[in-house]
């Protein structure tokens, strides 16, 4: 792109479930400040290759690169380590806990004697929520008894507190009302301003159409391609993803 | 609202809880008219507290277990092995390893520490193991533990070939309670009353600790009930305990045994809090920061919760099953001891059953089988209301299938009833 190094780069991704090739030799890169648009349909492996580079799934061979260095991500915590930070569709909350004990599950913070610090935890989760949802408030309550709206903002909040560099969003806004997906479009600009760069993953094209600056389509595990989406139209787009076909002239400039 | 909805509200208590000591106290009213005054006496609330504790102490770490989306039906043949374990540990191997040359060292002072805490070392290995084979090999808990359940049961028989250990060393059968396991009058005071400061102490604390970042708090007068009506629960109970009189023969022998001077006026002995009950409240206070303040237990609610999210953010499922399982074997032990101490004798039936009267001590508690809830008080609570119920009918003389009968529907009941509450407060 503008000469800086990709802040992650995957390459040559091979990921398998007993005989079946779920994620068949993809590369796809990324650079600080960048939205990139992972499209297919159900199953066609963007899950699989996502859930590589935040550590739940290993691949059988490939190569990460993270800044330029080879890293090695075997498990979610090493993925936090290169400050790679997942929402997943299912949002990943432990619904029994409260908004602070999931904002901080794994990490959390503790007193000098070792037994944790809830009082500090619950501060700075009410700080970094009522940025993201003024309307939060419910924050001795499980998380189960939160609206769509505000279980996302959990788990965003958990991205941004521990200041994410790569960004992956798996389907963010699939389960959210009309205002809910508006906030989260606002707060992917302003990350992207903040230069954090996302991953979108969606297989509906006019969820990451408009924030999107390049879009990757994969289809039955293989990589069709990648564009700039200012050079194609929403309905070239459709074709690679049901087709598996590249566009007739964006093909050459996808990788610029 | 009601105005008592209101306050209860105001001091954010537990309603479920206060729903168990009413159907508690119900419970013990009821015994009381029906056995003519005989229930509601420190005499029976204190053996009461002793027969608790053994199932309760287990009962603590169940309750984990569960949360955690595990089950454990060892736990009573694993209480039968490591009574039989450490009954000969203290009986045939440590009186012959301190004697020497001079033949064996009966009553010698270290054999009960030795003795438990081999028993706790052996609990743990074995509870190790168990949580390997779930957590790493990935066979499921109920799998696991059932067959826990004929395997340690078998070895407890193998440990003697059947035969039973008794009498068990002097000092251990101190663990058990009785004349000569109680704390008598003033210990029992000063543990009221240092149980008393710390209650306010951790009130106090949590409130300066909220006040640190202006957090909304609780009005004063709702933390002023709390602390009053806590206090008074636990001074109540060791004025309760104080006020049973050792019988005359079994308090000069106590006095015999301390090399207490008798005064002229003769023996006069309380029992006061028993051992046992010293030992469940010093576990239950223990497990509870561990299940609440703690990392550790932080993970155990996340991952009954999710099991998914709890792996997603990194934490170690495997590693925290096999430390859950060894936990559970921890407390075994220490049931294990009170339990033979209690009866002066190890025999290979001891804990028959206890998997089920934990489990359902666990589940009347108020915790799901489905995981991610339960607490360690509550399932102290469930334990009491079970025994309660059980000596309550051997004292009118309910016949012992009967009491079965009753326990059983009681379980069921509450389980339903802790249903019924959960979908009216949740929706």
């Amino acid at each position: 792109m503008n000469g800086a190094d990709p802040l992650v780069e995957m390459r040559d991704i091979h990921v398998a479930f007993g005989g079946v090739q779920a994620v068949d030799g993809v590369s796809i890169d990324l650079y600080p400040g960048e939205v990139v648009g992972l499209l297919g349909h159900n199953g066609a492996g963007k899950s699989t290759l996502i859930k590589v580079l935040s550590g739940a799934y290993q691949s059988r061979s490939g190569e990460i690169y993270v800044q330029g260095r080879k890293a090695e991500i075997h498990n979610p915590r090493d993925a936090r380590k290169y400050n790679i930070e997942t929402i997943y569709q299912t949002l990943a909350l432990a619904d029994n806990l409260d908004a602070a004990a999931n904002l901080f599950l794994g990490r959390e913070i503790r007193q000098r004697n070792g037994l944790l610090d809830e009082v500090r935890m619950e501060a700075e989760a009410r700080q970094i929520l009522k940025r993201l949802n003024p309307n939060f408030t419910k924050f001795h309550q499980p998380v189960a008894s939160l609206s769509g709206g505000q279980r996302q903002a959990v788990a965003i909040a958990r991205a941004v507190y521990f200041e994410a560099k790569i960004l992956i969003m798996d389907e963010p806004t699939a389960a959210l009302g009309v205002e809910e997906t508006r906030m989260v479009a606002d707060l992917i600009q302003q990350l992207k301003r903040e230069g954090i760069g996302i991953f979108l993953i969606s297989h509906d094209i006019h969820d990451v159409f408009d924030l999107a600056d390049r879009l990757t389509v994969m289809k039955n595990g293989k990589l069709v391609g990648t564009v700039r989406t200012q050079d194609v139209t929403q309905d070239e787009v459709l074709g690679m993803i049901i087709l598996g076909k590249m566009p007739e002239g964006a093909a050459q400039k996808a990788d610029a | 609202m009601t105005v008592v909805g209101r306050t209860l509200k105001a001091m954010e208590v537990d309603t479920r809880i206060l729903g168990m000591v009413g159907a508690l106290l119900v419970i013990w009213l009821a015994f009381h008219i029906w056995t003519g005054g005989l229930f509601i006496t420190p005499r029976n609330l204190f053996n009461l507290s002793v027969q608790t504790a053994s199932v309760a102490v287990m009962a603590c770490s169940m309750v984990l277990i569960i949360v955690a989306r595990h089950i454990d039906l060892s736990v009573g043949s694993l209480l039968g092995f490591l009574a039989m374990f450490m009954g000969v540990v203290q009986t045939e191997w440590l009186p012959d390893l301190f004697g020497g040359a001079e033949g064996p060292a009966f009553g010698h002072a270290w054999i009960w520490v030795v003795t438990l805490l081999a028993g706790i070392a052996m609990g743990a290995l074995i509870g190790a193991l168990q949580g390997y084979i779930i957590g790493f090999l990935a066979v499921p808990a109920f799998i696991v533990t059932l067959g826990g359940l004929l395997v340690w049961r078998g070895a407890a028989w193998w440990i003697t070939t059947g035969q039973t250990i008794s009498p068990l060393d002097a000092n251990f059968r101190w663990l058990g309670g009785g004349a000569e396991g109680s704390l008598y009058l003033w210990p029992s005071w000063i543990v009221g009353i240092f149980t008393c400061a710390a209650i306010c102490f951790s009130i106090w604390w949590a409130r300066r600790e909220r006040r640190r970042f202006d957090f909304p708090q609780k009005p004063l007068w709702a933390e002023y009930t709390i602390a009053a009506t806590l206090s008074a629960l636990v001074i109540a109970f060791v004025a309760t305990m104080t006020s049973y009189q050792v019988p005359s023969r079994a308090a000069e022998r106590v006095y015999a045994l301390r090399g207490w001077e008798v005064p002229e006026d003769g023996v006069h002995l309380v029992f006061g809090i028993a051992i046992p009950v010293l030992i469940l409240g010093i576990i239950a206070v223990v497990m509870t920061i561990l299940a609440r303040r703690t990392r550790f237990g932080r993970y155990v609610f996340a991952m009954g919760g999710n099991p998914d999210a709890a792996q997603l953010a990194g934490i170690n499922t495997k590693r925290m099953t096999l430390w859950i399982f060894v936990i559970m074997g921890v407390l075994c032990a220490i049931s294990a001891a009170i339990a033979s101490a209690r009866l002066a004798s190890a025999d290979n039936a001891v804990g028959t059953l206890d998997e089920l009267r934990v489990i359902a001590a666990a589940v009347i508690g108020g915790t799901s089988l489905s995981g991610g809830r339960g607490t360690i008080f509550g399932a102290i609570l469930g334990a009491l209301v079970m025994q309660s119920l059980q000596s309550g009918m051997a004292m009118v003389g309910v016949d012992a299938p009967m009491q079965n009968i009753v326990i059983g529907i009681v379980l069921v009941l509450a389980v339903y009833v802790d249903q019924l509450y959960r979908r009216r407060t949740e929706d």
